[in-house]
């Protein structure tokens, strides 16, 4: 059946910011579903709060609303734009609970709009546990034991029939959040009344232990006539009571014989059937008994999720783009299959290869945080790799994941002195994720496989696989490096290890294996990702290395530019650079080149085949990189290569590409080390006469204190090379300096410790420029931080245009960044950090590269700075391109950030210079308030539009305070300050209480934020003595959810908020509306 | 140990023994699914032939009784990327390569199975050899072109059995109860004993259990039976069996079952059965390049308009513009558009070209033992 002809306009509704469990694969569904959709000739309006998403550029959708993710801005877009049909699937579980209220609010039926791809029923069968397990009853599908509860008496109830242990799900929550399996009456206690109070509902689910089977997932899909197709088969080697994103997963299944793997099939098929997905793609879960081969289904997501993207990068089968096909009426076998373009999407795609998927944790940012894994997801990426051979794309995963000495797994030293068998046991039972680590330890220290799988539950199928590595670790250190044959070289390349990794085992460097692997004329091959086993010809370049016969790179001589990705996820380097190289991708596809991308993270748009021409799904290490290169320039062409856009992962690769005689376009890889490295960059500031805070940089304790001594605490320390403030710290006091110093970071004339002058109570601002060759600059914008001096820049809100900051310091800012980005010879982005205090501006740091800012700004302006950094790198200049003055804002915009907070019970709240936010929104509208006010809606903060505020500033605020808190009295909020600030505001004629700070007494201020008796916070940091009073009160706020705003910026906005709110309520607006009267198509 | 896979056109690959030693003759062909290595293995269609999987993950889950298709493997030969050392499953009996070994199959492992896939898809298939030990490469592409190609061979002969025999009675080899309930539910059961006869050509034992799990009494001929001689056995319906080799080069076959299809009594085929039909009814059959060996092959019934997903085990195809007009073409592939199944226009004949049983694959087309049992029934 051709497709329905009586759709034209479709909304689509995105997933907001990127948090635990729901990150960049939906940006990567959904810009996928609205490109087919519109190709198909439909208009598509779209709705996502998240800013640093491809979906939300202008061009992907018809109208494009950054707007919260609420009901309520739901509605006013539906009422406004008149959509045929709402398309839930694609945007995870936001897009599908919204779409539930949206229906259950009669919006839906009173504006015509028709839900396609899911309906309500099927959303609720497929996620109310209860429902789904009565639903797989009523067809004889066996599920585990189980019962629903509403309160915590019901639970205990329950509890007894379903037997210890107990796995906890809370109704409708995101990746899990809630849940958690008790072993025992009191763990049982607690995860269930956590469990009920996060669920939305305040419901959980009650299960029969299934932990320790085999888990599988089946990517699925069905169309309107009932086809069904399997795309993807996907085996946890992490058994059941891992959440599948916190598990490894390998595709296809490994450990099922066709029959157990055809009954999984049969009983997916009528899964989807009953649950009635009409059409689309659904991911459903299974558990199998391995001693038994009992097999129950767990559940079903009736949308397309991180599996399918994952099954999508895996086969190469566009599941998100065929679903928004098949929504549209078309069926399987209407649809060709872009791969081999002459067969059809009705299939299932058979796969030659292996590819694992690893999940990258952040623990190091939560110190306080369990690294237990259960059924909540606590990862915060992943990293997939493709082999021929399980051991092959296993350790390909392993490299991809940059976990620097912590991902060595080969060469762990031996731990038989420090480790006893007892915590090596202990740490096999426990899943954590170091488990893996510790699986190597014991097989390397000859714990047979069965003892391993024991302890583990891991099929022996996978341990086996270990041990080989294991085994040939062994016999390669044995033979060493010069005895080394060209055939256990080649076994070994062929098994996975890559230069480096033999270098370890031989004790010789990579460099010197390399060397031996070439004269040996060792090299990989490129395979191609076809989706039918090489049964048919492809026609799509996406490719992975190996160690075998023939290669099919078939690389051509046409000038090409290769992009290097930011690899896996992780806290301070997430989508925002994902989607700075896709823009680059998409410039330099442009401008006539053939564009290559290389990236590991299967979550993102950049590993889509459609993004470039060329696709390599491969580690982003010199090894895997310069093969590439080679490979892609064998035939002639001229090959450069692009490292700004990635993040920190491609630029540490900039220097050795360069020593390779590598081509690297843009701003010189030795400019970028010298923004880096602090010495060279204090000395190119005072050479240009730009105020810095003091600093110094030091080796050993003694050096630190003498750092500090001549200038003075506070500080900020850190350690050299790092991206999202890791191991950052503000530092009052010489015994926490001595502590950092020698524990923290270990420093060491090879890991220096940098230390600045921390500059307490300052502004901070942010700016994006970027620069072309002749020393033309132009200024992306100018963003105003609106938390408090000290929060890295990207756990700080912020706001374009800038707020409360005079023009003589903007002026200033703006000299300051052209003069430093042509002494630098910058072509490309570049990104500072500026500070204003005692009315002098300062330059905290320079990123000469795509930073986190640039995909907020492009869409606060309206100009896609990283498209127009990519043409200049090769060659263009801005004046060519129009870009003749610094860039201004639509509109006001205010980015806000999300924090994974929820998922780390007990994990400290407070801010600082080490990043923790996963994700950020944006709020746009005309006045500031308004865009504040949505950016914190869409973080999910709730307001009090009235009742009692708190406030306490430092001396240099309290003049700017007297209006603000007047604002506040007129808006009706009881007033209670803190002394000096309470006395203050009374000399300015205002009522205000006094309230005790925290350590003045009790009841203190955090008293009364415990017991909900105060509805907003504005608390200016008040210097070294208030350091830790501020700090108790603000993690009182964050925790009751109170908003706590810690600049005069913030609370005046804050106030404007509040003001809107009450007064005239939120508008929508779409970005092709701001951008009216922009001229596009740069 | 060091092996060695020729080919007719003089390519060859070196790789590791990961069978039985020795030396191994076939046509070199390549199966597409990720799953069911040892049904793959013995099921007879393969006699003749070497089979490279193209999944590089091959023996992980062992062998297991219940898996057999019929007793013992019937490849010629067997190449693998990546052979398992150990079993990993619950109804495992033994790892895949003791298997190989005690059936004296040669099989090769370590060899770029997707290099030598593509070769097959753009050469065609071809003759090889697998030898094992330190052999000369040339010396064995030289064998490999001596030996007899697929057209014109009668391989049924070599499979077939010898001797009738009933199904499900006494089971012909040690039973796999963890099985049963890995199997497909039937979509009915027979209202009344209904009696099958079935030609085997080369037959799958899950076509007899499917046909079993409906409800049928089986009793099973060699090829060579004449078609009086079934239809004594008073059948409620003939079923015409998958089988190796060229069904052009079976005139006896060919000769049955039209004296088959001469008796009032429902047919259905299944592989070479279908291809046996077509013939029977005066079409032709031809050589596909490289076959269809797999399980992912969408096949489209055309009175509803749905698609299946199959599983495919044939190199030659019936020609269907030469096909009578007293039948229609009911199955036709989506990837190639090759003929997949017919049907008589008013009689309950029919078959296809695909494997319903599945065994290794995707059940999607089972609803064809339930329509043969239909057309059973309502004589």
């Amino acid at each position: 059946m051709p497709r329905r002809s009586d759709l034209k306009r479709v909304l689509v509704i995105g997933s907001g910011p990127i948090v635990i469990g729901q990150a960049c694969e939906f940006d990567y569904s959904g810009t996928q579903a609205c490109k087919a959709l519109r190709a198909e000739g439909l208009e598509v309006v779209l709705v996502n709060s998240n800013p640093a998403t491809i979906m939300t550029d202008p061009e992907i959708a018809e109208r494009t609303y950054v707007e919260p993710l609420t009901r309520e801005f739901l509605t006013l877009v539906i009422e406004r734009e008149h959509p045929d049909a709402l398309l839930p699937t694609v945007g995870g579980q936001t897009a599908l609970n919204l779409a539930v209220e949206l229906a259950e609010a009669g919006v839906l039926q009173k504006f015509g709009v028709e839900l396609i791809g899911a309906s309500v029923e099927a959303i609720k069968v497929a996620e109310d546990r209860l429902r789904f397990r009565d639903a797989m009853q009523s067809i004889g599908i066996d599920v585990p034991v189980s019962g629903l509860a509403r309160s915590y008496e019901e639970a205990s109830e329950l509890v007894k029939t379903v037997g210890f242990p107990a796995i906890i799900r809370p109704s409708f929550t995101l990746g899990g959040v809630g849940g958690g399996i008790a072993y025992n009456i009191e763990e049982f206690r607690e995860v269930a009344r956590r469990g009920l109070e996060l669920s939305p509902v305040h419901a959980i689910l009650i299960e029969e232990s299934v932990i320790g089977w085999k888990e599988f997932e089946l990517e699925v899909m069905r169309d309107a006539a009932d086809n069904f197709v399997v795309i993807c088969s996907i085996e946890n080697v992490d058994p059941m009571g891992v959440h599948t994103g916190d598990s490894m997963t390998v595709a296809p299944a490994l450990t099922l014989t066709d029959k157990e793997y055809q009954r999984m099939r049969d009983w997916a098929r009528r899964i989807i059937r009953r649950v009635g997905v009409e059409t689309g793609g659904s991911n459903i879960q299974f558990a199998v008994d391995p001693g038994t081969g009992r097999m129950v289904a767990i559940e079903m997501n009736p949308r397309v999720s991180r599996s399918s993207a994952l099954a999508s990068k895996a086969t190469g089968f566009p599941i998100a783009k065929i679903a928004a096909k098949l929504a549209l009426g078309y069926h399987l076998d209407e649809i060709p299959n872009d791969i081999t373009q002459l067969t059809p999407a009705s299939f299932e795609p058979t796969i030659d290869y292996v590819v694992v998927k690893i999940p990258r944790w952040n623990f190091e940012k939560f110190p306080q945080a369990d690294r237990t894994l259960t059924t909540q997801m606590k990862s915060v990426g992943e990293a997939m790799a493709i082999g021929r051979t399980f051991k092959e794309a296993f350790l390909k995963a392993i490299r991809s994941l940059e976990l620097g000495r912590d991902g060595v797994i080969l060469t762990q030293p031996p731990t038989a002195d420090e480790e006893d068998e007892a915590s090596l046991q202990r740490e096999l039972v426990v899943a954590t994720d170091r488990r893996l680590w510790a699986v190597f330890r014991a097989l390397g220290r000859g714990w047979s496989v069965d003892q391993v799988h024991r302890l583990t539950l891991i099929d022996p199928w996978f341990l086996e696989q270990f041990a080989q590595l294991l085994e040939l670790r062994t016999q390669t250190a044995l033979v060493g490096f010069r005895e080394l044959s060209a055939d256990l070289l080649r076994t070994l390349k062929r098994s996975g290890f890559s230069d480096a990794e033999i270098g370890a085992v031989v004790d010789v460097s990579e460099a010197e294996v390399r060397q031996r692997r070439i004269d040996t004329g060792l090299k990989p091959v490129y395979k191609r990702i076809d989706t039918c086993a090489a049964e048919f010809e492809s026609f799509t370049p996406y490719m992975y290395s190996t160690y075998e016969q023939a290669c099919e790179a078939d690389p051509g001589e046409r000038r090409k530019v290769i992009i290097l990705g930011s690899g896996p996820n992780r806290i301070g380097q997430g989508i925002e650079f994902d989607y700075c190289c896709c823009h680059a991708a998409f410039a330099l596809r442009e401008e006539g080149f053939e564009t290559v991308m290389i990236n590991c993270n299967p979550e993102t748009v950049s590993t889509d085949y459609d993004t470039t021409d060329r696709l390599f799904f491969e580690p982003l290490t010199f090894e895997d990189v310069m093969a590439i290169i080679d490979r892609e320039r064998s035939e002639g062409a001229d090959v450069s290569c692009v490292v700004q856009f990635g993040g920190q992962t491609p630029l540490k690769l900039a220097l050795p590409l360069l020593a390779a005689g590598v081509k690297i376009v843009g701003t010189s890889p030795d400019s970028i080390d010298l923004a880096e490295d602090r010495r060279r960059f204090a000395k190119l500031l005072w050479d240009l006469g730009i105020p810095q805070p003091a600093s110094g940089t030091a080796t050993s304790r003694a050096e630190a204190r003498d750092v500090v001594d001549s200038i003075g605490f506070p500080v900020v320390v850190r350690p050299s090379y790092v991206l999202g403030g890791r191991g950052m710290a503000i530092v009052y006091d010489a015994a926490v300096l001595d502590r950092y110093i020698t524990t923290a970071v270990e420093a060491s004339p090879e890991h220096p410790v940098l230390i600045d002058k921390f500059l307490e109570d300052a502004f901070e601002l942010d700016v994006d420029a970027v620069a072309d060759a002749q020393g033309n600059v132009v200024i992306g914008g100018i963003m105003e931080h609106i938390e408090e001096a000290g929060i890295h820049s990207g756990d700080s809100s912020c706001v374009v245009p800038p707020y409360l900051v005079p023009e003589r310091h903007l002026a200033s800012i703006r000299g300051y960044t052209r003069r430093i980005a042509r002494e630098l010879n910058v072509v490309g982005l570049m990104n500072v950090q500026y500070a204003i205090k005692d009315d002098t501006v300062y330059v905290l740091e320079v990123n000469p590269r795509a930073s986190r800012t640039v995909p907020y700004l492009s869409k606060a302006t309206g100009t896609p700075l990283a498209k127009v950094a990519a043409r200049l790198m090769i060659g263009r200049t801005l004046p060519e391109l129009g870009l003749l003055e610094d860039l201004q804002p639509t509109g006001v915009f205010v980015k806000s950030p999300v924090f994974p907070f929820a998922r780390f019970p007990g994990v400290d709240t407070l801010l600082g210079p080490e990043m923790k936010s996963t994700g950020e929104v944006m709020g746009g509208a005309s006045s500031f308030g308004s865009a504040f006010a949505k950016a914190q809606l869409s973080v999910g903060q709730r307001f009090s539009l009235q009742g009692t505020a708190f406030i306490s500033v430092n001396n240099d605020d309290k003049p700017a305070l007297v209006q603000i808190a007047r604002n506040l009295a007129d808006l009706g909020f009881r007033l209670l300050a803190s002394r000096g600030t309470a006395a203050f505001l009374r000399a300015h004629g205002l009522r205000v209480d006094t309230v005790f700070k925290v350590n003045e007494g009790r009841p203190s201020v955090a008293d009364h934020l415990v017991n909900r008796e105060i509805d907003l916070v504005i608390n200016t940091p008040l210097g070294r003595e208030s350091f830790f009073d501020d700090r108790t009160v603000r993690r009182a706020a964050t925790m009751h959810g109170v908003p706590c705003v810690t600049t005069l910026t913030g609370a005046a906005a804050l106030v404007s908020a509040i003001r809107t709110l009450r007064e005239q309520g939120l508008d929508v607006r779409a970005l092709q509306d701001y951008y009216a009267g922009i001229t596009q198509g740069i | 140990m060091q092996a060695i896979l020729a080919l007719e056109d003089g390519t060859w690959y070196e790789g590791t023994a990961a069978g039985a030693p020795g030396e191994t003759a076939g046509e070199v062909v390549f199966n597409t699914s990720m799953t069911g290595y040892q049904e793959i293995l013995t099921d007879p269609s393969y006699a003749g032939q070497i089979v490279t999987m193209t999944c590089p993950h091959i023996g992980n889950y062992g062998v297991a009784a219940g898996d057999t298709e019929s007793g013992t493997p019937k490849v010629s030969g067997f190449i693998m990327r990546e052979p398992s050392p150990i079993a990993s499953n619950w109804r495992a009996s033994g790892s895949l390569r003791d298997y190989l070994v005690h059936h004296n199959i040669v099989a090769i492992g370590d060899i770029d199975t997707r290099a030598l896939t593509r070769l097959l898809r753009s050469a065609g298939v071809m003759r090889g050899v697998i030898a094992t030990g330190q052999m000369d490469a040339g010396e064995l592409v030289e064998k490999a072109r001596s030996i007899p190609t697929m057209e014109g061979s009668d391989l049924v002969r070599v499979v077939t059995t010898e001797q009738a025999f009933d199904w499900p009675s006494a089971p012909p080899t040690a039973s796999d109860p963890t099985v049963g309930e890995l199997l497909l539910a039937p979509e009915r059961e027979a209202q009344r004993h209904l009696m099958v006869a079935a030609y085997d050509y080369g037959l799958k034992w899950n076509i007899l259990r499917r046909l079993a799990a409906y409800g049928c009494q089986i009793r099973v001929f060699p090829a060579m039976a004449p078609a009086q001689e079934v239809l004594a056995s008073k059948p409620d319906g003939v079923f015409l069996s998958n089988g190796p080799g060229d069904p052009a080069a079976l005139p006896y076959a060919i000769e049955n079952v039209r004296g088959v299809l001469e008796a009032d009594v429902p047919v259905f085929g299944i592989c070479l059965g279908h291809q046996l039909m077509a013939l029977a009814m005066g079409a032709r059959t031809f050589k596909l390049k490289f076959g269809h060996r797999g399980a992912n092959h969408p096949v489209k019934r055309l009175d509803t308009g749905k698609v299946e997903i199959t599983s495919q085990n044939h190199g030659f195809a019936v020609a269907p513009d030469t096909l009578p007009s007293d039948v229609k073409v009911t199955h036709v592939n989506l990837y190639d558009g090759t003929l997949e199944g017919f049907r008589h226009r008013t009689r309950p004949i029919f078959c296809v070209q695909y494997h319903p049983e599945a065994s290794p694959g995707p059940h999607d087309a089972d609803y064809l033992f339930r329509e043969f049992l239909d057309a059973m029934e309502s004589r």
